[in-house]
């Protein structure tokens, strides 16, 4: 059995150490109960009591959650059919076209794709505000998710939905039956990926928002662009609690779910 | 007829909200700017016809390209994130490769952890990421706090608003995006090549150079374009981490925007960007490529 080196102990604690310590360190100084953020005056709740009295901060929430809501999913239809198109479709006239429009805005930087979508709203007349945000979180968010689908869907076997046409589904009940339960996995990472991306995007929002949708990264962008604040501190510790949460509970289904499919597959071999 | 569906409708949604409002940005940074809403000419309706369609194309030019190559800002803010993101990329590369072999070396049951201690930072908001850093920085800081407790320094170092602060957050928030490939390459590394490079008469840190490294070398590759790539075009850090004196080719952009309200030139210098990543973006493109070949 291998155990750890001098060495390989050495760099994976500093390493670790190097990643987690800001953040052990911001949620430290949330509860700090001085104004100044670097002066710690002893343990106090009050900012995140004022956070939550924070009209603009909570509006912000709200309108960042609808985005991601409506965005991700949208992402996730239209990423999960660009997916099927490019595994499944065959040849048809623009394929070189279409596989390029999925893989370049993953390598495009924000503050163009965010400019070019700011002067296509504006060429077309399109009010700026939460429809156009959600516009834009879509069209980036749906490339991410048709890479992850995709590569699940070319990693099934081909013969299950062969077997399922021969058996007298139509294409559609045979996606439904066979397809979409064997890539659910990958389609529910995407709109996962997709969530986040969007809750998380800064640029692309600044440049399709209007006055009426300001996004929490917004918000939170232009209070610390004046300094740190005990308040975004309290906000910061809010999101990466949930963010932790859910990516511990998201790993411990997996893997309930991955030892349940090997004990499946044992049984089905002694049977 | 559903086939035709099934393929027309992410088309057009990427035709519509991609490739259209590129082929825009393309256009403005050829038009001039002008004192109307929306602030650039020539315009062009659909009903105008083919005259006015040739007239518009005649009032397209270089103008902004050879504005941006005649004044001096533009060319050093481009050689600026060309070698912020170099430099970077380097100190990542330093970091995260001692990780990656140390996650690869570990146990097998420890690796599954360890790999999500190294993913859930990425989950996490870059923007917070960014600020967590700025606490520790600044210069009533607890960097600063420490290294005057332990004596190191006299009075308190600047490293918030200096390009060291935005080095040590572009190599923070990219770390992940080095660690996995390198890691997946080292983990499909056979121990036993190791092991007979040893019983040929190999140094153990002979067999690290000449065995573990050239094997590793895709991963290292990928996870050097993963980092490289979107540091070139990064705003966030710069704005925030960064001081007057870090120029970078994003931040330009947005402040052209935002502040100048210089349409044109903002339009002219993401073009320009995009031409300065489309080098290191095919080189990626093939680097991908022939790993998949060497796996398949």
């Amino acid at each position: 059995m291998r155990r750890f080196s001098w060495f390989n102990a050495t760099s994976l604690t500093l390493g670790f150490a190097f990643l987690y310590l800001p953040m052990i360190i911001l949620v430290i100084y949330s509860f700090n109960s001085s104004k100044l953020v670097t002066v710690w005056a002893g343990f106090s709740t009050k900012w995140y009591g004022e956070l939550l009295q924070n009209e603009d901060m909570l509006n912000a929430a709200w309108v960042t959650l609808k985005v991601a809501v409506f965005s991700s999913t949208l992402a996730t239809v239209l990423g999960t059919m660009a997916a099927y198109v490019l595994v499944r479709a065959g040849r048809f006239t623009g394929r070189t076209l279409f596989s390029g429009m999925i893989y370049a805005p993953l390598v495009m930087p924000e503050v163009i794709t965010g400019l070019s979508l700011l002067l296509l709203f504006i060429g077309i007349g399109l009010d700026r505000g939460i429809l156009t945000i959600v516009l834009a979180h879509t069209t980036f968010a749906m490339c991410y998710v048709s890479v992850v689908v995709s590569s699940r869907l070319t990693s099934f076997d081909r013969s299950l939905e062969e077997a399922a046409l021969d058996l007298g589904c139509s294409p559609f009940e045979a996606f439904r039956l066979v397809t979409l339960p064997i890539i659910a996995p990958a389609v529910i990472s995407g709109w996962l990926l997709a969530f986040t991306l969007s809750l998380d995007d800064l640029v692309i929002a600044s440049f399709t928002t209007g006055p009426s949708a300001t996004t929490l990264p917004i918000k939170i962008f232009s209070a610390v662009r004046l300094g740190v604040s005990p308040e975004i501190n309290a906000l910061s510790s809010i999101m990466i609690g949930i963010v932790t949460i859910g990516v511990i509970t998201a790993s411990l289904v997996s893997k309930r779910a991955a030892v349940a499919r090997a004990r499946d597959e044992q049984a089905a071999a002694g049977a | 007829m559903r086939r035709f569906a099934l393929i027309a409708i992410p088309y057009f949604w990427l035709l519509a909200l991609f490739l259209v409002p590129f082929l825009i940005v393309l256009k403005i940074s050829l038009s001039d700017l002008a004192l109307a809403r929306p602030p650039y000419l020539p315009q062009w309706n659909f009903g105008d016809g083919w005259e006015a369609l040739r007239a518009f194309f005649a009032d397209l030019d270089m103008e902004n390209f050879v504005f941006l190559s005649e004044d001096d800002l533009y060319w050093r803010a481009y050689i600026s994130s060309l070698r912020i993101a170099v430099i970077s990329t380097v100190i990542t590369l330093l970091v995260g490769f001692p990780i990656a072999y140390g996650i690869a070396r570990s146990p097998v049951e420890w690796r599954p952890t360890l790999l999500m201690l190294i993913i859930l930072p990425f989950w996490t908001s870059f923007l917070i990421r960014v600020y967590a850093w700025m606490g520790i920085l600044s210069k009533e800081g607890l960097l600063n706090q420490f290294l005057l407790w332990l004596g190191v320094i006299g009075e308190p170092l600047t490293i918030l608003n200096t390009n060291t602060a935005v080095y040590i957050a572009i190599v923070y928030t990219y770390l992940p995006f080095m660690i996995l490939p390198i890691y997946a390459a080292l983990d499909r590394l056979d121990d036993s090549l190791l092991e007979a490079a040893e019983d040929l008469g190999c140094s153990r840190i002979q067999a690290f150079w000449l065995v573990t490294i050239p094997l590793a070398r895709n991963g290292i590759i990928a996870g050097c374009f993963l980092v490289f790539i979107p540091a070139i075009g990064e705003v966030i850090i710069p704005s925030l981490m960064g001081g007057s004196g870090t120029l970078m080719i994003g931040k330009v952009l947005w402040e052209e925007f935002f502040s100048n309200r210089d349409w044109p030139v903002a339009s002219a210098v993401a073009i320009i960007l995009l031409l300065i990543l489309i080098i290191p973006i095919i080189l990626f493109q093939r680097n991908e490529q022939k790993q998949r070949e060497a796996e398949g």
